[in-house]
């Protein structure tokens, strides 16, 4: 029974997807040195670095979630229940900051 | 009877989720586990922001060893796939191959992380370098060392990176046992289900090390 639902989709080529996530490692830990070393020379640098350090953190999250998870082959709902806590945790975070601004 | 035949058969292409008891059950752990990860990720964001001065944490932590390390972890992450189609495959060997190779991937993480503990916790003293010694040698304590409880820094890092250390640990000894029993043919025939929820475990371990990476020690 579970073998023919998990054959319903062709497996995609895990390896592609591994050099995907190294590439975007490097490009990661490239960005991470030029923002410690650039950082402090201009307000919109350090913006630009931590934006873009978050996008590639989760652009290489839904990598594994898609693919290794499988999750590209569930159903929405199952998806939309995945997703709930990274929702939360924006809005937990965003809560939490006023606060620590002050 | 009636009723643990419901639970234990699914019918899986009627459900709304169309997911098996054990996939789901697994997902709704993995959910909340991701909540308990995100409240030491929103700490860790909190107490930077409320922070006057905050050690850079490419001085003070050894980026390219953890760099080899999150990739030794997505390398096992593959190797977890590759046992989850060996067992779908029926092939008996190559589960067993695929999920030791997952092991060895897992126990070299811990390996560096212990390494690394040590190294921050026992060998280096904020007094002895220079660099760390001219820019935050007021921010720890008398002894100098950097150690859970020297400072809010230091209690986020090791607070946030060992229990996610903890997590790799569960999952080593996790698929461990799966190893032993895929070497004993309990998952051939269909029966593959439990190696993908392994898989599961192991991948929101390495998705969360991603983020874990990201915010702690490259930003």
């Amino acid at each position: 029974m579970s073998n023919q639902q998990s054959h319903a989709h062709k497996n995609p080529n895990y390896w592609m997807i591994w050099l995907y996530l190294l590439i975007l490692t490097i490009v990661e830990v490239g960005i991470g040195y030029a923002y410690m070393i650039y950082k402090n020379s201009h307000p919109n640098v350090k913006v630009f670095g931590i934006v873009s350090l978050i996008f590639l953190a989760s652009w290489k999250a839904g990598l594994v979630g898609a693919y290794f998870m499988h999750l590209k082959f569930e159903k929405k709902t199952l998806i939309a229940i995945v997703l709930t806590p990274f929702v939360l945790l924006v809005i937990l975070a965003l809560a939490l900051l006023p606060d620590a601004l002050k | 009877m009636d009723h643990a035949a419901t639970l234990t058969e699914p019918a899986v292409k009627s459900s709304p989720l169309g997911v098996t008891w054990g996939k789901l059950m697994m997902w709704l752990f993995l959910c909340s586990d991701a909540m308990s990860f995100g409240g030491l990720l929103a700490m860790y964001a909190a107490l930077r922001a409320a922070s006057p001065r905050w050690p850079e944490p490419g001085d003070i932590l050894n980026i390219p060893l953890t760099a080899v390390n999150t990739f030794i972890l997505i390398c096992s992450s593959v190797f977890m796939v590759k046992a989850f189609v060996a067992a779908q495959n029926n092939d008996k060997n190559g589960t067993v191959k695929w999920l030791l190779a997952t092991v060895l991937g897992g126990a070299s993480f811990l390996g560096i992380q212990v390494y690394e503990y040590t190294h921050l916790s026992m060998h280096t003293s904020v007094a002895e370098i220079p660099k760390l010694q001219e820019r935050y040698l007021d921010l720890f304590p008398a002894d100098k060392h950097i150690r859970p409880w020297s400072n809010n820094y230091c209690a986020t890092f090791y607070a946030t990176t060992c229990f996610h250390g903890m997590h790799v640990f569960g999952g080593v000894v996790y698929l461990s046992i799966m190893a032993f029993l895929a070497a004993r043919g309990r998952f051939l025939n269909g029966n593959h289900s439990p190696v993908e929820l392994v898989g599961l475990y192991w991948h929101f371990v390495d998705l969360v090390w991603i983020m874990v990476f990201t915010f702690i020690y490259l930003i």
